[in-house]
């Protein structure tokens, strides 16, 4: 610990403070993406889920199962295995997007699901009565309804892919964590560990704090509002 | 095809077999140990927060607080970084045990230290969730009837709280299991670490004398699996109690007006319960 104070330490910290930078931007970056392949899986296969026809409920089921009892480590390892030993390596922040996305698309899918499921079936019915095709009845009555049920677990699901980026370490890594990991035991920089630790700690907490207060404070006042409405 | 056959045989044999089952048996011994000192540290961490309002002991909420959010929002990998830098390892721990070195041993306790820590703030999370949903009048009859404010907590609002998220708690034991492959990175031996090693020494036991992409298939395929047996087998578990919960809620809901009415006939109240379960 004796490295916290000095001012040495802190110092070769401001020097490199490119490195964490990079770490950050690569985290946002590889987070960003794997959001958009998440979203994108996350509604293809919620929609499914949520569609009551045998075949589509069952592959949901498949990839949503699979994917949420394995753990993400051993998928972005499979899966860059998979890629380098077949000749077809595509680096490690594509890998990561890659496996990241389809991770985290599976917690999507799910909340997505259980948000349109809860809504009262009256409303597909209604829907459907007044003529609405399936996109329009989505776009225009489900979704509006559903979408302050299915945020804030949403935003909570985020949170923990941000987190997770740090799994690109085992493939090599470029993210915050590896950066800053490879910082504080390389030759020319080493040394520096809690001063290097605290940066990169914060630059985390700063990201996903603000998120995960917005998730709760989100869920507190939706019950706040449904202990109203049934009173 | 004939690679594949090859590297199908790797699990053939014993010794690998032996490596991967050992592996699964220590992430499942370290993710149950983390779960259950979690409960009990988290627990303790759920309380400070929810009950310590007065000013005198309002800096415990704080600290409590300041905890949870900490480690609910910097990942587990960033936390067995700094653990296996700054967290003493005890004596006991500094010999060869569990057919594993002095080294291994230490550096599995500074991992499993990293993994109860992170995890504790989750489980805090939930346990507090439960605590909320305790009547805040269970608390006034406690004050009461003399109740002191541990006596409070240990014999009734803990046991009301911790029912209430059972399935949420086993839930977590999933999502623990799953983390525990995160200290894979730093070489703890857990099943997520021997995959990978067999993997770098694959072309040693396959007979073809390269590693190939086969034995990634076959090597993460398997450790897969024994991963999606036992969460999937949890994961079961805890829909299992969701549902009959649900299912009671839905049978005292539905009938609870009608069977203050019918009270003095029991018969016909136990007839229109079995024809409510049936229907569920």
């Amino acid at each position: 610990m004796s490295g916290l104070f000095s001012s040495r330490a802190w110092e070769k910290i401001w020097i490199y403070r490119g490195t964490f930078l990079l770490g950050l931007c690569n985290t946002v970056k590889t987070a960003g993406a794997a959001l958009v392949l998440s979203l994108v899986l996350g509604i293809i296969f919620g929609l499914m889920g949520s569609s009551g026809k045998k075949l589509p409920v069952f592959l949901s089921r498949i990839y949503v199962e699979a994917i949420q009892n394995t753990p993400v480590l051993l998928q972005m390892c499979f899966l860059y295995y998979a890629l380098a030993f077949s000749g077809h390596s595509q680096g490690i922040i594509f890998t990561g997007i890659l496996a990241l996305g389809i991770y985290t698309g599976a917690y999507m899918a799910e909340v997505i699901r259980a948000g349109i499921e809860s809504i009262p079936k009256g409303q597909f019915e209604a829907a459907q009565a007044q003529g609405f095709g399936y996109f329009g009845k989505m776009v225009y009555i489900i979704l509006p309804q559903s979408i302050k049920v299915i945020l804030p677990p949403m935003v909570n699901t985020i949170v923990n892919m941000i987190k997770n980026t740090s799994c690109l370490y085992i493939v090599g890594g470029a993210d915050l964590l590896s950066l800053t990991y490879s910082f504080v035991t390389g030759e020319n920089t080493g040394g520096s560990y809690a001063p290097a630790y605290i940066v990169c700690g914060a630059m985390f907490f700063l990201l996903c704090f603000p998120l995960s207060t917005l998730a709760t404070m989100w869920e507190r006042s939706l019950k706040l509002r449904d202990r109203k409405a049934v009173v | 095809m004939n690679t594949f056959a090859n590297s199908l045989s790797m699990l053939r044999d014993p010794a690998i077999l032996k490596f991967l089952l050992t592996g699964t048996m220590f992430s499942l011994i370290i993710s149950v140990v983390a779960v259950l000192v979690s409960i009990a540290y988290g627990s303790v961490l759920a309380m400070l927060r929810n009950y310590c309002v007065t000013k005198v002991t309002g800096v415990f909420h704080w600290i409590a607080s300041i905890y949870i959010e900490l480690f609910r929002n910097t990942p587990l990998l960033f936390w067995i970084f700094i653990c296996l830098v700054f967290c003493p390892s005890p004596k006991f721990m500094d010999r060869q045990m569990f057919g594993l070195s002095s080294v291994n041993n230490k550096l599995l306790f500074k991992a499993s230290v990293a993994l109860i820590l992170y995890t504790s703030g989750v489980i805090a999370e939930i346990v507090r969730g439960g605590l909320n949903s305790v009547a805040p009048g269970q608390i006034e009859a406690g004050k009461s009837q003399g109740f002191s404010m541990v006596q409070i907590m240990w014999y009734i609002v803990l046991p009301q709280a911790f029912r209430a998220i059972i399935p949420t708690l086993l839930s977590q034991v999933i999502t623990t299991i799953k983390d525990s492959s995160f200290l894979a990175n730093v070489a703890v031996i857990e099943l997520m670490a021997r995959t990978k090693q067999i993997l770098s020494v694959a072309n040693r036991y396959n007979g073809t004398n390269t590693i190939n992409v086969s034995d990634v298939f076959v090597l993460f395929g398997s450790a897969a699996l024994i991963y999606f047996v036992i969460n999937f087998t949890l994961s079961m578990t805890v829909r299992m109690i969701q549902n009959r919960r649900r299912s009671t809620s839905t049978v005292l809901r539905a009938y609870g007006g009608k069977y203050e009415k019918n009270i003095g006939h029991a018969s016909a109240g136990r007839r229109g319960k079995k024809v409510i379960l049936s229907g569920d």
